[in-house]
């Protein structure tokens, strides 16, 4: 960026601090490995209920099975991960991005 | 008063309430902003329960309560891909698309890309998904309102999907966003309303022991065990590997097509940050995770109290087991009267989810025609914003009038199908090219149309040639064979193809602006620059 310091945008400035960087770190790094996770678990699911009928069908309690059981937990991760998110959201991402948005936009915008 | 009349009483009281709503709110829609984005003043919470609305389609209440009733089970993996999806928004796409984009979905594709051939590209998307998902919903209409309105003739079907167009042309074009978005308001209270009555009744005729009402519904399905267990509807048949890769496919393209549906993403625009744009998806991931909970209460209670070969009979596809399951479980408690009642308020209930999701549609699809393809395609963005809205308004109309006569030709066909293809485009086509989009530095435009148009083009051809088009009984056309791809969903192939399109056609074209990239990256997570709402 040294060279182009002076012709560059605001956004290209700020995208270069630190500030920015770190913003986007601690987005991209909840984000990006929640999402990997969230799918392979999915998927698991999927794929033992295509490939492990005998597993899934296990009772374990009464008529309840593991399938049902597993898809309640898939239940049960969308809720905590979307509560999980808010809270990382609150506390590490909003006060970031307020800020940087303050100083961009001044206070003649609010 | 017979149920038939007591239902129809009850929709038309909810059809004059919402189009109250929506001329109130015709008053106070006066620019683009009102009219696309319903002002981008409406709270998280209004606008979860409104994503609710919108999503919770006919398909998903009876549908999922049907297969369920019929086959156990293997219903439940739909309801789990359809809210798992809505983590892929959550944390990938709702906030990020509020802050870029302005009224829909090509506002944030087309942000740092040459914007005609983009804009061409994801209108023409936005515009094949919504149609293939308003076709099947209106054939649906038409189908259902002889189960719940005892309408059976060919006059009265045509009918019906004649008033359910002029309904949702009527709240799209005077309401705009602020009406359709009150009509999804309260057509997910009247829905949850509705859903969790009969479910606290079913479960209280089984002492609220889950246990013994799945041992019930295994008892009357007449397959015993098997009915809780994976399996009856997919990969019991013949090709093992097939319908296990199905299952696969179906369940990649559930997941992954949700946040790339047009009628979903606008919805993110109608509130006033992105803190509120979050608020809202996690609103919906509650009031959808709760319903789909609430709808296996309803399939395997109607299998345990009604009896599969019941459902059955009534509709093979089984998308009378929930209103059937009202009427018998009012039966029991509170005798005939109550049945009666019970299964009025159901059948209008369903009738109002469709009407809710048509209207969604609607708007979805004329407003990418008017803002994408009319105003920066054809006008080059001079068309004034007035201008701009009227061609909207006038879109609206002709995609209605488009709809209710195809939904009529197309009654007595098996177009089921269509939802999952929207499903499968969204996931293959607009996904990749939003997700590249936001994250991705080199993406360009070349990338951004090939990711489009590689999606949609592969989903598209591998649903012709599959069996759900040709070759089988229950294809769309039963009696000619073309059909060389086994699945019935696309997805599996579809989807890596639209990634990889995008992909190879990034790396081709070497086009690359970093100024712009370092607009819409830190636009995205800051909200620096994203519209603001309006309030009058």
């Amino acid at each position: 960026m040294t060279t182009r310091q002076d012709e560059s945008s605001e956004y290209e400035r700020v995208q270069a601090g630190p500030e920015f960087q770190e913003l986007r770190r601690r987005y991209r790094n909840w984000a990006f490995p929640v999402t990997v996770g969230f799918l392979v678990w999915y998927l698991l699911y999927v794929v033992l209920s295509g490939w492990a009928r005998g597993f899934m069908g296990t009772q374990v309690f009464g008529n309840v099975n593991v399938a049902l059981i597993f898809g309640f937990l898939q239940f049960v991760s969308t809720f905590l991960i979307a509560w999980a998110y808010a809270r990382h959201a609150d506390k590490k991402l909003d006060p970031l991005s307020d800020k940087l948005r303050g100083e961009m936009e001044g206070t003649s915008n609010e | 008063m017979s149920n038939h009349a007591l239902s129809i009483t009850l929709f038309v009281v909810f059809v004059a309430a919402t189009l109250g709503i929506t001329f109130w709110a015709s008053r106070h829609t006066k620019d683009a902003t009102d009219y696309y984005a319903g002002g981008r003043s409406f709270s998280g919470v209004q606008n979860g329960m409104a994503i609710g609305g919108d999503y919770m389609s006919a398909a998903s209440f009876l549908g999922i309560a049907g297969i369920i009733a019929l086959s156990g089970y293997d219903g439940f993996l739909y309801s789990i891909g359809f809210l798992v999806a809505w983590l892929v928004a959550l944390l990938l796409v709702a906030e990020l698309m509020r802050n870029s984009g302005k009224y829909t979905m090509a506002d944030v594709l087309a942000f740092r890309m040459s914007p005609r051939p983009v804009r061409t590209a994801a209108g023409v998307s936005t515009i094949i998904v919504s149609i293939f998902y308003l076709l099947a919903q209106m054939v649906g209409a038409g189908a259902l309102v002889g189960l719940l309105f005892g309408i059976t003739s060919d006059a009265g079907k045509i009918g019906t999907i004649v008033v359910v167009g002029i309904l949702m042309i009527v709240y799209v074009v005077v309401g705009g966003m602020k009406g359709t978005t009150w009509v999804q308001i309260v057509k997910a209270v009247l829905l949850m309303t509705g859903a969790a009555l009969v479910t606290l009744l079913v479960l209280g005729r089984f002492g609220f022991n889950l246990s013994s009402l799945l041992g019930t519904a295994a008892e009357q399905s007449g397959k015993g065990n098997a009915f809780l267990n994976p399996g009856l509807k997919y990969g019991v048949e013949a090709k093992g590997l097939t319908s296990k890769l199905d299952l696969i496919s179906l369940g990649l393209a559930l997941v992954l097509g949700t946040a790339g549906l047009p009628h979903i993403l606008i919805r993110f625009y109608t509130v006033p940050t992105a803190k509120e744009a979050r608020k809202s998806v996690i609103w919906g991931i509650g009031i959808i995770g709760v319903f789909y909970l609430l709808t296996l209460v309803l399939g395997f209670g109607a299998a345990a109290l009604v009896g599969s070969k019941a459902i059955a009979a009534q509709n093979k596809a089984g998308n009378t087991a929930a209103p059937q399951l009202a009427e018998k479980v009012g039966q029991l408690i509170f005798g005939d009267v109550g049945g009666t009642i019970l299964l009025a308020v159901i059948a209008a209930v369903a009738f109002a989810t469709i009407l809710a999701v048509v209207a969604g549609l609607t708007l979805a699809s004329s407003s990418s025609f008017a803002h994408d393809l009319y105003a920066h395609v054809f006008k080059k963005g001079t068309a004034s914003e007035q201008e701009e809205i009227r061609v909207a308004r006038i879109s609206a109309f002709a995609i209605g009038a488009v709809s209710i006569v195809l939904g009529i030709f197309a009654q007595n066909l098996n177009v089921a199908f269509l939802v999952a293809l929207a499903f499968a485009v969204a996931a293959s086509g607009n996904l990749p090219a939003i997700i590249y989009s936001l994250f991705w530095k080199r993406f360009n435009t070349a990338g951004a149309v090939s990711a489009i148009y590689g999606g949609l083009a592969s989903a598209v051809l591998l649903v012709i040639f599959s069996p759900v088009v040709s070759g089988t009984p229950t294809a769309l056309f039963p009696n000619v064979d073309f059909h060389w791809f086994p699945l019935e969903n696309p997805g599996l192939v579809s989807i890596p193809i639209g990634f990889l399109a995008g992909y190879i056609g990034t790396v081709l074209s070497k086009e690359y602006n970093a100024a712009k990239y370092a607009e819409i990256e830190v636009r995205s997570l800051t909200g620096a620059g994203a519209e603001k709402a309006v309030y009058h």
